[in-house]
C-alpha cells in the first residue's frame, strides 16, 4: 500500500468535509465531495486507483471539530486507510462506527510515494526500513470493530 | 500552573482502570447511576442509559441508519422513548435549499410518526439553536447523560448533566437500544477559576484563554470540570458558554456541579419544577491533572486565524481590519450577549468599512431582545438582525466571506473555510469585543468604549 498524501497537524472536519455540503448525507453521496477545499488531494481520491487501500498520514489531531458523521463516510468510500500521531474523540468513535479504518501511530514518519505494510500493533515503512508501533484500537470499541460497524452491532443487541 | 502534563491524546486510549477508594469525579458519579451502580472506574467500559438524545437537521442522516438498523429485522420501526428525544431545526434555516428543506420535510414526517414531542421547528415562537433551546426549556437536568449529534453538545455540561457529542450511526443506536454503547468512564481534569474578572472580560475571554494553555487537543479523551470562586459567581449564561467551548481543547464534556444558580435558572427561567439531582464529586475524587487559573488579571482574549488556540491579548492585534462582524451563535447569542453587545454599541454607528450580523440564540432571547429594545438599537445602527439559527458560522448560508476577508465572531471555531471560505479568516472574540470591533472596523478592544461612559 502507497502513502498518497500527507497531512499536517489538526485536519478538521471542515477541512475533510466542508460545512457547505452538510446537506448531503448519505454515506453514497458523501465521498465526492472529500477534502473539496484541497483539491489536488480531492482529485486525487476521486480519479486515482481505488483498487487497493491508499494510505493518508497526518500529525496530530486529527478530525477535530464537528461531529459530522459525513467526516468520515465521505472516506469510507474512497478505500483509505488514515495513519495519524492521534485522532479526535468524536471523529475516532465514528470511524469505528463506520468501518473507516484508522491508525494511531505516534512515531509514523513516511513520505507520499512510500510503501507501507500493516501488521498487528505495527506501521512497517518499507520504503524507510523503519518499523512503528501503534496504539492499539481499546478492547471496548474492538467489539464493535469486530461485529462490522455499529449498525450490524446494534442489530445483534437488539435481536438477543 | 499546568499539573503532571499529559503529552498527546493517544496515551488516553489507555487509561489505568483505578479504584481510588471508591472516590469518584462527578462524570463517574453521573455514569454510576446512569448504570444503577455505586461505582465506575476511570478507563471502565459502561452503557448508560440516556437522559436526552439530541439532533438537529442531522435526524435526516441518524433517520437513514436507524432504518438501517431495522432492516430485515422482524421488530417495529420504534425509538425506545419519544419523550426522550429532542429535534432541533438551527443549521440550515430557513432552508437555504431544495436539498435541506427536503431533508426537513423527511425528518418531519418522522417526528409525527413517532410520537416525538421535543421538536421545534423553524418557528418564531419557540425555534432557536438547539444548544439554547435544550436549556431554555429544562431538557437538561443536572446528573444525567445528555447525548447529540453535535459536537458543542459539551454546552449542556453546565447544568451538571454529563452531555457529550457523538455521530449520526451511534446516535440510530441510541433511539434503538436507550443507552450509549462503549463508554469508556473518561478521566477528568479539574480546572478552578479563582478571582473576579474585571469590567470587560467575559466567560468568553476565560475559555479562549484556557484553550490557548490547554491547545486544542489538550483535553482529547478527558472531561474538564471547571469550579472555582469565577464560576461560583457566574450565571448560568456565562456557564454555558464556557461548557460550550471545552470540545475545542478536544474535551469529551466541560462540566459544572450544579449550585444554587442552577437551580435559580432551572426554576425561573427553564421553568422546569421536577427533581433536580444536586450531584457533586467526592472531594477526594481523583483528577489526572488539576490547573488553577487566577482571573483577576485576565485580558479580553482572541483566537487569531486558523486554530481556535491561537490565542492572544486582544491589545496585541488591536487595528486588524475587520470586514464582518457576527454576534450570535450557541456560544454567545443568549440575552447578556446581546446587552454587552448594545451597551457598547448603542449611540454609535456600524463603521462604514465592515458590516456587523446579529443572530440571537433563540427566537424568546429575539422576542427579549425586541421588548427591551436591543434590536432596534442594532438595526439604527446600521447592523442586520438575522433570524434566530446557526447562521454563518458554519459557513452554509446567511454571511459568508468573500475572498480574503476577516471576519470578528463571537462564534467558536475560527478553522480554514469555516464561515464558507478557505480564502478568508476568522478571530473569535466577546460580544463586547465585538460590537467595539463594528464601530472601528478594526479589532478593538471593548473597554475603549466602555471607559467613556
Amino acid at each position: 500500500m502507497k502513502v498518497i498524501y500527507k497531512l499536517g497537524s489538526d485536519i478538521s472536519t471542515d477541512h475533510i468535509y466542508p460545512g457547505r455540503y452538510m446537506a448531503t448525507v448519505l454515506p453514497s453521496e458523501t465521498p465526492k465531495f472529500a477534502f473539496d477545499d484541497m483539491q489536488d488531494l480531492n482529485q486525487l481520491l476521486n480519479n486515482g486507483d481505488k483498487s487497493e487501500p491508499r494510505i493518508l498520514v497526518a500529525d496530530n489531531n486529527f478530525g477535530t471539530g464537528s461531529s459530522r458523521e459525513q467526516a468520515v463516510s465521505t472516506l469510507v468510500g474512497h478505500n483509505v486507510i488514515i495513519i495519524a500521531k492521534n485522532f479526535a474523540r468524536i471523529f475516532f468513535q465514528n470511524s469505528i462506527n463506520l468501518g473507516l479504518r484508522t491508525i494511531t501511530c505516534p512515531d509514523i514518519d513516511a513520505e507520499v510515494g512510500d510503501e507501507i505494510e500493516l501488521r498487528d500493533n505495527q506501521v512497517i515503512n518499507i520504503t524507510k526500513n523503519k518499523v512503528f508501533d501503534t496504539i492499539p484500537i481499546p478492547p471496548a470499541r474492538m467489539a464493535i470493530v469486530e461485529a462490522g460497524g455499529l449498525i450490524a452491532y446494534t442489530r445483534k443487541l437488539l435481536l438477543n | 500552573m499546568l499539573k503532571h502534563r499529559v503529552e498527546g491524546t493517544h496515551k488516553s486510549l489507555f487509561i489505568k482502570i483505578t479504584h481510588n477508594k471508591m472516590k469518584q469525579t462527578l462524570v463517574q458519579k453521573i455514569l454510576a447511576k446512569a448504570v444503577d451502580r455505586d461505582f465506575v472506574a476511570v478507563g471502565e467500559v459502561v452503557e448508560p442509559r440516556v437522559g436526552l438524545a439530541m439532533s438537529h437537521e442531522n435526524a435526516a442522516l441518524v433517520i437513514n441508519q436507524f432504518k438501517q438498523i431495522y432492516s430485515g429485522l422482524d421488530l417495529p420501526l420504534k425509538v425506545w422513548d419519544p419523550s426522550r428525544i429532542a429535534i432541533i431545526f438551527d443549521h440550515r434555516i430557513p432552508a437555504e435549499s431544495k436539498k435541506t428543506a427536503t431533508n426537513q420535510k423527511l425528518v418531519r414526517e418522522f417526528i409525527k410518526q413517532q410520537g416525538i414531542e421535543k421538536f421545534h421547528d423553524i418557528r418564531g415562537d419557540e425555534g432557536g439553536i438547539c444548544h439554547q433551546i435544550l436549556p431554555e426549556n429544562g431538557y437538561v437536568l443536572p446528573g444525567t447523560v445528555l447525548v447529540g449529534t453535535d459536537s458543542h453538545t459539551t454546552t449542556h455540561g453546565a447544568l451538571g448533566a454529563f452531555a457529550f457529542g457523538i455521530g449520526a450511526t451511534e446516535m440510530a443506536s441510541v433511539w434503538a437500544l436507550g443507552k450509549v454503547l462503549n463508554v469508556e468512564v473518561p478521566a477528568s481534569i479539574k480546572v478552578i477559576f479563582n478571582g473576579k474578572l474585571q469590567h470587560g472580560v467575559y466567560a468568553k475571554d476565560l475559555i479562549l484563554h484556557l484553550i490557548g494553555k490547554l491547545t486544542n487537543q489538550g483535553a482529547n479523551f478527558k472531561v474538564l470540570e471547571f469550579c472555582g470562586s469565577a464560576i461560583d459567581s457566574m450565571d448560568t449564561s456565562g456557564r454555558l458558554t464556557l461548557s460550550n467551548m471545552a470540545v475545542e481543547a478536544g474535551a469529551t464534556a466541560g462540566i459544572i456541579t450544579p449550585d444554587a444558580e442552577t437551580v435559580r435558572y432551572l426554576r425561573q427561567v427553564a421553568n422546569y419544577q421536577g427533581f433536580i439531582d444536586m450531584v457533586k464529586a467526592d472531594e477526594d475524587a481523583e483528577y489526572e491533572q488539576i490547573i488553577e487559573i487566577n482571573v483577576s488579571d485576565l485580558q479580553p482574549q482572541v483566537a487569531a486565524p486558523n486554530h481556535v488556540d491561537n490565542v492572544k491579548d486582544i491589545a496585541s492585534i488591536e487595528g486588524t481590519p475587520i470586514d464582518q462582524v457576527v454576534i450570535g451563535s450557541c456560544t454567545n447569542g443568549r440575552i447578556d450577549d446581546l446587552r454587552e453587545a448594545y451597551e457598547i454599541i448603542k449611540g454609535k454607528k456600524v463603521n462604514k468599512n465592515t458590516r456587523m450580523l446579529v443572530f440571537p440564540a433563540s427566537f424568546k432571547i429575539y422576542q427579549e431582545a425586541l421588548q427591551l429594545g436591543y434590536l432596534e438599537e442594532f438595526i439604527r445602527a446600521g447592523a442586520v438582525v438575522m433570524n434566530s439559527g446557526c447562521g454563518p458560522c458554519l459557513g452554509i448560508h446567511q454571511g459568508a466571506l468573500g475572498d480574503g476577508e476577516r471576519a470578528f465572531s463571537t462564534t467558536n471555531r475560527n478553522f480554514k473555510g469555516r464561515m464558507g471560505n478557505p480564502d478568508s479568516e476568522v478571530y473569535l472574540g466577546s460580544p463586547a469585543a465585538a460590537a467595539a470591533t463594528a464601530i472601528t472596523g478594526v479589532i478593538t478592544d471593548p473597554r475603549k468604549f466602555m471607559e467613556e461612559k
